[in-house]
């Protein structure tokens, strides 16, 4: 994955950053806006997932049957996804049909309607879309925590948005939050995959080079007042399984920090790559959470995660707790562990291991071109992709002593946000 | 419309670059090589399924299953995880109604430690008691969470509907009690009753040369041999419903309610199985879901997902239309979806949406054989389901060969509302 990139900027500030890939005749193109629930203010949460929702409606020229099925009929895949931070769109098409994604991906930077019937439709479509998520005990149980480790910062909202805010959203305030950001200055072009950089660089500058540049709306990000001290929370609901949802604020990805973070982690609840597409996991069997809540019977199973995000957002540890264990009895092994990491090195065996299973997963992710674009500018969401040419080597730069510092910073007893899943052990009838 | 060019054919799963070898003791292999990553993909199956599960005991296969890798001859089940895991690969077992499943990959390197850890696995378990009944408590917490799962909830109730009296409508996991039935002895005795290497097959897709790999696995499993193993097991057939069967399962604080409602549909093998999947695509898959997307989604505003899926197994399959909506919504739902299929099976599709369809199946072919898991998958479907090595480059004509009329005759045949299950779990 480490061959050159072609980077450039184009004078209305659009980034381009293509890769080369002759393996197969197919490209995978991306476009990537820096805007996300981020950006959204208390009242209008879930906007920017709603402006993703409405790029498929259609634009005079393209319109919305026509868009799908253009691509659909190329045998191709496209999607798109938001996050806290960004907003990405990709199709993934036959090399010789690639014109098509890249008149589309321009056309709908300026051209999208947001017809009012449109908006109403989507409208019930992501309430569909939040409520069937409301319907998974982990779903609310990671509202809650979310919400509560963030006192200001706009992370404290789920990207989908608040159910009330989503009733009452209207038209304009999408169609503003998309003229907003939108903009040329405000998104990278990628592509990977069989075709010739210089072509597709002219390509991309004749489809983008007339559109304006805009200048961005203020930042006014607050910043996140240190916790003081553990918070705990409990969500009851419908079942006969508990759950235990543990955050605490991690360093953003562009710190030195996260990739010491990234091996507690593997250490931790084992390893887990970043990859969007494909490579598959490795299990976590022999990771140190699951030998002391698993085997030993308290715990049926649990999972960590680390985002790379451009602020500092959460790690999480999610633990299922076996039918009739107690969750106290849960968190009080966890916490043991916690201290074992805070109060002793980690054998310099088991972070070389932490970086084999991440070179693992590295190689996986590079059998697919789709992955291989989404990184050239999933990593120029929070860094540089040298972010990511260097992942392997910063990880193996880690010692011991940053494992153990960053479990002492981080992992704090104070810094922690501790939810628990009650289920209501309802039957259901029929 | 898209045809692939001569060399794009060529350069798809075929008689030229794939090697296939019958082991003597009956394993059947099939490789393929691919250098453009330094990993390699290890998938295979043999005839273990839940079809053997008494049924006081269903999920026995599951179960043994997962136990397989719990503890061998040679391996605790610390030292087999650490083996794997040190090295950042994979390895997993699972059942269905037919088979044992596995998956395993790595780092190319690493391939004649899978091989030796299948084998392991395969051959050797010892079904530690502790172990057993650590796993038995996962079990059991899984089935609670799946028991308020308003997908799995449909799911089950929609195949046990369809399937009354059939392995294909009980869920391949069990219940909680048959799980609390199943002893370890049942678990060693099941292993050693039908696993064996007859009708067991293995891929292997990656960076490794076809008689590297054919070698790793014959020196891992040549030897194996089982007499015991089954011969394999005759189902009953199945029969379309008498009528409409409606079922709602309350699920008490759930927010939203799924759907599922539908009928039998071909088996895979089955001649009508192309054309009943171009047309299950037109009605609920191209581009936005189809045509009920189209109507549920993008028109009404229904639903998230509403979408056809065309279930086609060994001995028989299903065609269902599944969305999850607001409570209130549900009705109507139900509604435009049986307005939907009445117009599909009464009108022919048009020139136009099936040439879509087609030239969506030919061209999302090479997307689907890109990653090292995309082409095993193949592999296993071409020896699973006797499809013949040459099948994915003569699948273009095959493609092109399905008509309109082709369609609407079987879909007529097969999508019959009047006979449909239709099942919903969802709040009160």
């Amino acid at each position: 994955m480490n061959s050159a990139t072609l980077y450039a900027q184009l004078p209305n500030g659009l980034t381009v950053h293509l890769k080369e890939i002759h393996t197969a005749p197919l490209i995978s193109h991306w476009i990537w806006y820096r805007v996300g629930s981020r950006d959204e203010q208390p009242g209008l949460t879930g906007l920017s997932h709603w402006v993703e929702h409405m790029q498929f409606k259609g634009t005079p020229l393209f319109p919305p049957t026509v868009l799908d099925k253009a691509i659909s009929r190329e045998g191709g895949t496209w999607n798109a996804f938001t996050y806290l931070d960004w907003t990405a769109y990709f199709e993934t098409l036959p090399a010789d049909k690639i014109d098509l994604a890249l008149r589309l991906e321009a056309d709908r930077m300026v051209n999208s309607e947001f017809k009012s019937e449109d908006v109403e439709s989507e409208r019930t479509v992501i309430l569909s879309e939040r409520e069937g998520s409301e319907n998974e005990p982990l779903f609310r149980l990671g509202e809650a925590v979310q919400t509560a480790a963030f006192k200001v910062h706009p992370y404290r909202h789920e990207i989908v948005g608040e159910k009330q805010d989503l009733q009452s959203i209207r038209r304009d305030d999408l169609y503003g939050h998309y003229r907003r950001y939108y903009v040329p200055n405000n998104a990278v072009v990628t592509a990977a995959g069989d075709f010739d950089a210089q072509e597709m660089l002219a390509r991309i500058t004749e489809l983008y080079g007339s559109i304006p540049a805009n200048p961005l709306p203020e930042q006014s990000i607050p910043a996140e007042p240190p916790a003081a001290a553990e918070t705990r929370l409990e969500v009851s609901g419908p079942g006969e399984t508990a759950y235990i949802h543990i955050a605490c604020k991690a360093p953003a990805a562009s710190d030195r920090d996260f990739f010491s973070f990234t091996v507690l982690d593997s250490l931790l609840t084992g390893p887990a790559g970043l990859n969007m597409f494909g490579g598959g996991g490795v299990s976590n069997k022999t990771s140190r959470l699951y030998r002391a809540l698993v085997e030993r019977e308290l715990a049926a199973g649990l999972s960590g995660g680390l985002q790379a995000t451009l602020d500092p957002f959460l790690y999480d540890t999610t633990i299922t707790v076996r039918n009739g264990q107690s969750p106290e009895q849960i968190l009080s092994v966890y916490h043991d562990e916690l201290h074992r990491l805070q109060d002793n090195p980690a054998p310099a065996d088991e972070i070389q291991r932490a970086i084999k299973q991440a070179r693992a997963l590295f190689a996986y992710g590079s059998e697919n071109i789709t992955n291989q674009a989404f990184w050239l500018g999933y990593a120029e969401m929070f860094d540089r992709y040298a972010w990511f040419t260097g992942y392997i080597d910063h990880l193996a730069s880690v010692t011991p002593q940053d494992v153990q510092r960053v479990a002492q910073t981080y992992l704090a007893d104070s810094r922690l946000v501790t939810g628990v899943y009650v289920p209501d052990g309802s039957p259901e009838v029929e | 419309m898209s045809a692939l060019p001569l060399a794009s054919l060529r350069s798809l799963p075929g008689p030229e670059n794939i090697q296939r070898v019958v082991l003597e003791n009956g394993i059947t292999l099939l490789t393929r090589s691919n250098f453009e990553s330094p990993s390699v993909v290890l998938s295979g199956y043999l005839p273990a399924g839940s079809v053997y599960d008494p049924l006081e005991k269903l999920g026995l296969a599951h179960f043994t299953a997962l136990a397989l890798m719990r503890g061998t001859q040679r391996y605790n089940f610390q030292q087999m995880f650490d083996t794997l895991e040190s090295s950042g690969a994979s390895l997993g077992f699972g059942a269905s109604v037919h088979n044992t499943s596995f998956g395993a990959r790595a780092l190319a390197e690493d391939l004649p430690m899978l091989t030796e850890l299948l084998s392991e696995a395969l051959r050797c378990p010892v079904f530690p008691p502790e172990q057993v009944e650590r796993l038995r408590g996962q079990i059991l917490t899984g089935l609670a969470i799946r028991n308020q799962d308003t997908i799995d909830r449909c799911e089950m109730a929609f195949e046990e509907t369809i399937f009354p009296n059939h392995p294909y409508g009980l869920p391949s996991d069990g219940h909680p009690e048959t799980i609390r039935n199943i002893t370890r002895d049942d678990l060693a005795e099941f292993h050693q009753r039908t696993f064996g290497p007859r009708g067991c097959t293995i891929v292997i897709v990656g960076a490794v040369e076809p008689d590297q790999a054919v070698e790793c696995v014959r020196q891992a499993l040549g030897d194996w041999r089982n007499p015991a193993q089954p011969p394999a097991s005759l189902l009953p057939p199945v029969q379309p419903l008498p009528g409409t069967i409606r079922r709602e399962i309350a699920l008490p604080g759930k927010v939203q309610t799924d759907l599922i409602m539908g009928c039998l549909g071909p088996k895979r093998s089955s001649p009508d199985y192309l054309a009943a999947s171009l047309g299950n695509n037109i009605l609920g898959q191209f581009g936005l879901m189809g045509r009920i997307g189209d109507v549920v989604r993008e028109r009404e505003g229904l639903a998230y997902y509403a979408s056809a899926g065309l279930n086609a197994w060994i001995e028989a399959g299903s065609w269902d239309i599944t969305a999850g909506v607001n409570p209130n919504n549900l009705q109507r739902t139900i509604d435009l979806v049986l307005q939907e299929v009445r117009r599909f099976i009464t009108e022919p599709v048009t020139t136009e949406e099936l040439r879509d369809s087609q030239s969506n199946y030919i061209g999302r072919l090479p997307l689907s054989l890109e990653s090292n898991a995309g082409v095993a998958h193949a592999l296993l479907n071409l020896e699973r389901f006797q499809l013949g090595l040459e099948y994915y480059q003569r699948y273009p004509e095959l493609v092109m060969a399905v008509t309109p009329e082709q369609i609407l005759e079987t879909a007529r045949r097969y999508l019959t509302p009047d006979q449909f299950a239709v099942i919903s779990a969802g709040p009160e």
